[in-house]
């Protein structure tokens, strides 16, 4: 029976990957290991300044776990999204890793790079011949988007990882790529059918958080005909039907109908059914229907300024009785007070400063529903955003006083209602970003966006290229 | 009864950097049934629970999954200036009292 056996060797790099439960996944002889190492989920930073959201430690030290058991098996290994958010940079600082590991574990490896930023020239011709489109929602696009924007990068599917599986490399080192194409790239090639190699992806592409109690350890994916079966592999993994079914919602817009650059995976004729093992779930039925048109997804980010903090609390509690009164206050003498010395407005100044009052609102913002309570305590978290680092501190460095010192209806004289958590009481919290891009575009092949290269790495100190 | 004495779990995530997610599950049918079923949960509720327009949310019932769910567009966006929720963890709370006769 034609079958592709592949292991989920983590929802994402860094999080830690139990070489125990590698070593008795890879007993199955699996036909590749893969993991996704990014997401939008931490933020616009990542892509915005360059940096993996992890540390890099954690990073080498769950490749050096799989490198060393998957590269002696002969078994490729594919990680996607490489350093958070998967841009040139992200990639070059993954390699070196990857030198790093290849040299302290003497291993021998071929790497297919595959990079996935997009250069301005390429797409200001894309959007000047019409072939870029908006999802819903999307933030307004044009020519100036992509000129203020750090890096764009595009989300790859399943088309250059088999080119580079193909050549039969140790290692793919992807740039952004969409999740499930990690693990539907190889059964597609070995002729799976395509709904079943998606839904796959798309149930392990966040490792063993499919299961009942999500906890340490991975997936094995059997994609075969007729069926997909999900095997969890850890101490007291479980799946099951329900959970396996209900893991198609998380972080997705839509639980039925799922969009990449291909094609839609439709999973609503889906069926699930607990195997023997009581552990594994089987799937069937689930269709991808092809598009006429690629769509490559692009994500990007773009500097919107810099940011400097300041971190307190109150706890009097006639200042907390009449809080919102008492902070609108405060923030009209900080007005006031950033008037008289900038001679200009905030707004005239192109900066703002948010005040996030934790007890009352902090987290909901003002989606907050319960106000009930006066409570006993607020923390107060004061942003000052301005278009340099100098005039971010400067601002919040101007609402300490009125801070310190707004008066309050009950108390006479002079009083300290704010009490600093740091001196200085600021911290300068550097660039900010904001994700810019929610597009695709429209190319000629799913392959013409993205750019592979091929390195061998001998295991010693040294790399040939 | 309120609806996070039926659900086995409510959630709210981020689905990507622009759409707001939000999953209601049961551990089992009946719970899942009598919530379906009362017509408690819908559009139009959650719309003013979330201060956004009808046409905006999308609701979904998913049988297999014994689960609901709403999704609209990112009250923020992801990480913007002023919002506090990076990953849209907890902004599910207004859900948790709604009343399920």
């Amino acid at each position: 029976m034609n079958e592709c056996r592949f292991i989920a060797a983590s929802g994402m790099l860094g999080i830690g990957v139990p070489e125990d439960s590698l070593r008795k996944a890879l007993e199955t002889k699996p036909h590749f290991v893969a993991a996704d190492a990014g997401t939008t989920d931490a933020g616009p930073f990542a892509l915005g300044k360059g940096v993996c959201a992890f540390p890099r430690e954690a990073i080498l030290r769950d490749m050096t776990i799989l490198l060393r058991n998957t590269v002696p098996a002969k078994i490729p290994l594919l990680i996607g999204s490489v350093g958070t958010g998967g841009a040139d940079v992200h990639v070059d600082w993954f390699m070196e890793i990857v030198r790093e590991v290849a040299a302290a574990e003497g291993l021998h490896l071929r790497v297919a790079e595959i990079r996935s930023e997009q250069s301005k020239d390429f797409l200001r011709q894309k959007f000047r011949e019409g072939r870029i489109r908006a999802l819903d929602p999307a933030p307004h696009f044009d020519e100036s988007t992509i000129e203020r924007s750090v890096r764009i990068v595009g989300m790859m599917g399943v088309e250059p990882l088999q080119a580079a599986l193909e050549t039969g490399v140790d290692l793919v080192v992807a740039g952004r790529c969409s999740d499930p194409a990690l693990f539907a790239a190889m059964p597609i090639m070995m002729g799976l059918p395509h709904g079943l190699a998606w839904h796959a992806g798309k149930v392990v592409e966040c490792g063993a958080s499919v299961c009942e109690k999500p906890s340490h350890g991975m997936i094995v994916g059997y994609v075969r005909p007729d069926e997909v079966v999900i095997q969890p592999i850890g101490p007291g993994l479980r799946c099951t039907p329900q959970t396996v079914a209900a893991h198609s919602l998380y972080e997705n817009a839509d639980p039925f109908f799922f969009t990449e650059a291909s094609g839609v995976l439709d999973i609503s004729g889906t069926t699930y059914e607990q195997m023997e093992d009581e552990i594994s779930v089987r799937m069937r039925g689930s269709r991808f229907r092809p598009a006429d048109q690629i769509t490559i997804k692009l994500e990007g980010a773009e500097l919107v300024g810099y940011q400097s903090i300041l971190i307190g609390g109150v706890r009097d509690p006639f200042i907390l009785g009449e809080f919102d009164a008492w902070l609108g206050r405060v923030q009209q003498r900080v007005r006031e007070s950033v008037e008289k010395v900038f001679g200009r407005s905030l707004e005239a100044l192109n900066a703002r400063i948010d005040y996030h009052a934790y007890g009352l609102n902090g987290v909901m913002g003002n989606l907050e529903a319960d106000r009930s309570h006066i409570p006993h305590e607020v923390g107060l978290v004061v942003e000052a955003t301005a278009s340099d680092q100098k005039t971010a501190t400067a601002l919040v460095q101007l609402t300490r006083q009125p801070l310190l010192h707004q008066p309050t209806t009950k108390w006479k004289g002079s009083i300290t209602g704010f009490a600093c958590l740091h001196n200085p009481s600021h911290i300068e919290r550097g660039p900010v970003y904001t994700f810019n891009v929610n597009h695709v575009v429209l190319p000629d092949s799913p392959v013409s966006m993205f750019r592979t290269t091929f390195t061998s790495i001998e295991g010693a100190a040294h790399a040939i290229v | 009864m309120q609806l996070s004495d039926l659900a086995a779990m409510v959630r709210s995530k981020n689905a990507g950097p622009f759409v707001l997610t939000f999953d209601i599950l049961f551990s089992d049918e009946e719970s899942y049934l009598r919530v379906k079923r009362s017509g408690a949960l819908n559009v139009e509720m959650f719309a003013k629970l979330y201060h956004t327009a009808p046409s905006k949310v999308r609701f979904f019932e998913c049988d297999k999954a014994l689960a609901l769910k709403f999704s609209i567009p990112h009250p923020t966006t992801q990480g913007a200036l002023g919002s506090a929720d990076l990953h849209g963890g907890q902004q599910f709370i207004p859900l948790l009292a709604v009343q399920i006769p």
